[in-house]
């Protein structure tokens, strides 16, 4: 079993290195003045040389936001966040849009390169072979757009995909070269003052992914974004907009690092997916942002909105998310179930050890009759870390013969961890289907002393049943990063057993 | 109080006018106990839907209803039903009624709170949280009588029936018994209690019960008023070392229906299983909450829930397990399954989870859907009638609530009255 060895090396690698992607990288940046204000708003929207309803826009979402309250209902505890006390636009000076690699700042190459992240076409992804090898035979490569503090600083394949009409670069970008269709979906599927969060991000956004796959047409390769924060008291807005058109297809990957501080980062992104007739988007996470140290302290505040939209008949959205880092998580990446016949997923793995805690689920709303959805979740708690599956299956009174399963498991490794599992089931249709099971437990003695008769430490040991506990989820994600998953929760166990 | 004062006002006022002759007006511990209520349903008055355990019930026609008290019938035709056993305590409109009540020559104490108060002093209020339950609040101030159970260490109490009548007096009224169980030792005691009659009433009754160590309390309840009450009520039941509390509770009938349970397991290897099984028709709303604490290690909880909703109806389910630190090989399953007979029902189901000790078997399951095809067709083929075959289908669906029980004075009555509701459903039909 290759991955079981490589597990154990990445153990013992991470039980002597720790967060390996806490580095910071030294280079010349540009602050907007501290602190939030409709100044800043302009600033930043200014800075992106935006059209006058892009302006109106977030001036909209930021008078939204200062009428709004911060939620506290999720199960997560953290002290007062001052929102003045942080910058809201930092980016590496460079010249304005690269043309190509080349332009870019080599100390930015090399903090991805460093990261894992090839930029440079035709590489592929590092942690499966060693960052800059050459592709094996057969495998894909990824596009990549890297988004650095507030700005996109690359963005890989483009032209490649711009060949089947496939629109893959930041979004400030794409408010420049195609206005028309930002203007017609941002904002439809998570609007301006639909949460605390959300309103923030939607004054303040400074960068993030745009994807547009044209009718018909299958995504040759994975599209990624990689968002790295850097900056000392800064946090990252991005948002992220996919239109998949009638018939098509895509898969998106996303990841996520940031430096070791003491401080805590706040990051608000808002990501909208739009899937039209027949389209399929799918769309996978690894979030690894600094979690804070053993003691709990520092790590990101990860407070996200994601959401799609089925819009067409047939549609199908699909979340996969693998939680490891942040401090805190806020999330809930849901699916409008709008179209007849839509689809709607998720697999969730998320993890928490020493004081990282998650409050994290989905949202599932059926409102096209036959619409389906699947929701199977994997929550660990290690340390004395605090994880919460928090989901709502609603199925509308015209949803008829919608369907629903939901699996939701906990594994709890240590007494001072806790695992908690809030769904809500509101079901207004005769004809639906609605099943939810979920369980906790934590890892079965027989299986540890199976592994333990068998050679394995306690710690591989645990780690190959982690595995097994979430292969389900595991599965979900394209091989490399499930790969890299796998390795990712190792890591993030470390030191919780023995 | 006049007429127009409505809902949480209408109650404190009722309460500043009254506080000098409630029951025990001259104890300071029950005055202290009652002003602190007081405080917490002035701060909160009736629960909105904006407060996370009444997100999907509405207290609106409650908080905007003005309830005058009941009358003081202490004569007059009152319609019981027909005994289950020999003895039992009766209540109408919430007041002790011993003229109605057979209580001689059972093997402990069972007395009317109003008259005698001083025993049950240590255990008023023990167990009852006013500051977090609103309702519970609410009766602590008003309350004017209960029943005060209280079977010694060893005693075996057999099985005692609790009926409580409201009168409809043609005026909308409410009233809030308060009702103490406690079971000593290894005591053990079958409650049977039944809700009838009818009126605008507001019936909010609360139970305190505390079983002792190795001490066995079966209660059942069937709350089957009239589809013009308003039925909100709250048991709290402390279990230690090796007790077992056992719920079965049965709610079809009023307008609205609240059955709130909130049971701790104190003790090392105690037990609770809660079941029930709640319908609904036009216009009604059954809501059954439950809160479990696993709070010693080796105990074990089970709950089944069911409901059936038809017409234009509503029904929710809200449970929650949670596994202290300490509770350490826990074994707790929930299970809530609803059945849908109409396009206009609706069900909002949120079982939960909180945990915090490791080693721990702890699973919920929730199923939503209407009656199975493939089974009503499997039973239409062997040549049953579409009306019995459905008929078959919603009895097996809700017998399995009733199923563990092992007293068969309650199994009946449970299921006479599971088979009540069927039987009115299909009048209506």
């Amino acid at each position: 079993m290759p991955a079981v060895t490589e597990t154990i090396e990445t153990v013992q690698q991470a039980t002597e290195s720790g967060y390996k992607w806490g580095f910071e990288t030294d280079i010349e940046m540009e602050f907007a003045p501290k602190g939030l204000n409709e100044d800043i708003v302009r600033f930043i929207s200014a800075k992106k040389n935006e059209p006058a309803w892009l302006l109106e826009w977030r001036l909209r979402a930021f008078a939204a936001w200062k009428t709004m309250e911060e939620p506290r209902w999720a199960a997560v505890k953290y002290p007062p966040i001052d929102y003045q006390d942080s910058y809201y636009y930092a980016a590496p000076k460079q010249k304005v849009g690269p043309k190509s690699l080349d332009e870019v700042d080599p100390e930015l190459l090399k903090t991805y390169a460093k990261l894992g992240i090839p930029l440079r076409e035709q590489e592929i992804l590092a942690g499966v072979e060693g960052a800059g090898s050459v592709p094996a035979e057969g495998r894909m490569p990824i596009a990549v757009d890297a988004v650095f503090d507030s700005v996109s600083v690359a963005t890989s394949y483009k032209e490649r995909l711009g060949k089947e009409g496939i629109i893959f670069c930041a979004i400030s970008e794409a408010v420049q070269t195609h206005p028309e269709l930002v203007r017609k979906y941002l904002g439809t599927v998570v609007p301006q003052g639909d949460n605390f969060f959300a309103a923030l991000n939607s004054a303040v956004f400074t960068d993030g992914s745009f994807v547009y796959i044209p009718k018909g047409v299958r995504c040759p390769m994975e599209l990624s974004t990689y968002f790295r924060i850097n900056a000392k008291s800064t946090g990252q807005f991005e948002r992220t907009l996919i239109i998949a058109d009638e018939g098509s297809h895509v898969s998106y990957l996303e990841g996520c690092t940031a430096p070791m501080r003491d401080e805590n980062q706040l990051h608000a992104a808002v990501v909208e997916l739009v899937a039209l007739d027949d389209a399929t988007i799918k769309y996978s996470t690894v979030q690894n942002w600094y979690p804070g140290d053993a003691e709990g302290k520092g790590g990101i505040y990860n407070f996200v909105t994601k959401r799609g939209a089925c819009r067409g008949a047939r549609s199908k959205i699909s979340w996969t998310q693998v939680e490891t880092g942040s401090a805190i998580t806020w999330k809930y990446p849901s699916c409008i179930l709008q179209g007849e016949d839509s689809v709607g997923e998720f697999y969730s793995v998320a993890i928490t050890n020493n004081y990282q805690q998650a409050d994290t689920g989905t949202k599932m709303f059926h409102i096209g009759p036959r619409t389906r959805s699947t929701i199977v979740s994997k929550g660990i708690s290690a340390g004395h870390g605090q994880n919460t599956y928090r989901g709502l299956v609603r199925i509308g009174a015209k949803a008829h013969g919608a369907r629903n399963f939901t699996q939701c498991d906990s594994l709890l490794i240590g007494d001072l961890c806790g695992a908690h599992t809030v769904p809500y089931i509101e079901n207004r249709c005769v004809s639906a289907k609605v099943e939810h099971e979920a369980t906790t437990s934590r890892i079965a003695e027989d299986q540890l002393f199976y592994c333990r008769q068998r050679g394995l430490t306690q710690e591989e040991a645990v780690g190959l049943i982690v595995n097994g506990f979430c292969r389900e989820v595991l599965k979900e994600l394209p091989m490399e990063f499930a790969v890299e998953a796998q390795k990712l929760l190792q890591i993030s166990l470390e030191g919780s057993v023995g | 109080m006049t007429a127009a004062q409505t809902g949480a006002t209408g109650f404190l006022a009722r309460y500043e006018g009254l506080k000098d002759h409630l029951p025990g007006a001259r104890k300071p511990w029950l005055n202290q106990l009652r002003a602190d209520a007081a405080v917490h349903f002035a701060a909160r008055g009736f629960p909105t839907r904006r407060v996370e355990q009444w997100k999907y019930t509405d207290l609106a026609p409650v908080a905007q209803a003005a309830f005058a008290e009941p009358l003081t019938s202490v004569d007059g035709q009152v319609h019981l039903p027909a005994p289950l056993a020999p003895h039992r305590a009766v209540f109408v409109d919430g007041r002790f009624r011993p003229d109605l009540s057979s209580l001689d020559g059972l093997p402990f104490r069972a007395l009317g709170l109003a008259h005698d108060l001083a025993e049950a002093e240590p255990h008023l209020g023990a167990l009852a949280k006013p500051e977090s339950e609103p309702l519970a609040a609410l009766n602590t101030m008003l309350f004017e009588d209960g029943l005060f159970l209280d079977v010694p260490d060893g005693v075996d109490g057999g099985l005692l029936e609790l009926v409580s009548v409201a009168v409809d007096p043609g005026r909308p009224f409410a009233f809030h018994p308060r009702h103490l169980v406690r079971l000593g030792a290894r005591a053990r005691l079958t409650l049977i209690e039944t809700a009838t009659g009818g009126g605008h009433c507001l019936h909010n009754p609360v139970f305190e019960i505390e079983v002792a160590e190795g001490a066995s309390l079966t209660h059942g309840r069937m709350l089957q008023e009239a589809a013009t009450v308003f039925h909100l009520s709250t048991i709290y039941a402390r279990v230690a070392a090796e007790g077992t509390y056992d719920n079965f509770t049965v709610a079809a009938g009023p307008r609205l229906t609240r059955n709130e349970i909130h049971a701790a397991l104190v003790g090392p290897k105690a037990a609770c299983h809660m079941n029930g099984a709640q319908m609904a028709a036009d216009g009604q709303h059954v809501d059954t909450t439950t809160a479990l604490d696993h709070a010693a290690p080796d105990c074990a909880s089970r709950q089944t829930y069911k409901t059936v909703l038809a017409g234009r109806s509503r029904g929710v389910f809200q449970g929650r397990i949670h596994v202290h630190r300490v509770a350490q090989r826990t074994d707790g399953y929930q299970m809530n399954q609803a059945l849908l007979l109409s396009e206009e029902a609706e069900i909002d189901s949120k079982p939960q989870l909180e945990i915090y000790a490791d080693d721990v078997k702890c699973s919920h399951g929730a199923t939503v859907g209407a009656l199975d095809a493939d089974s009503l067709f499997y039973l239409r083929s062997r040549g049953i009638p579409e009306a019995q075959a459905k008929a078959m289908l919603v009895e097996a669906f809700l017998h399995e609530a009733v199923e563990t029980v092992t007293d068969e004075t309650l199994k009946g009555a449970l299921t006479r009255a599971l088979d009540a509701w069927w039987a009115r459903q299909e009048a209506a039909a």
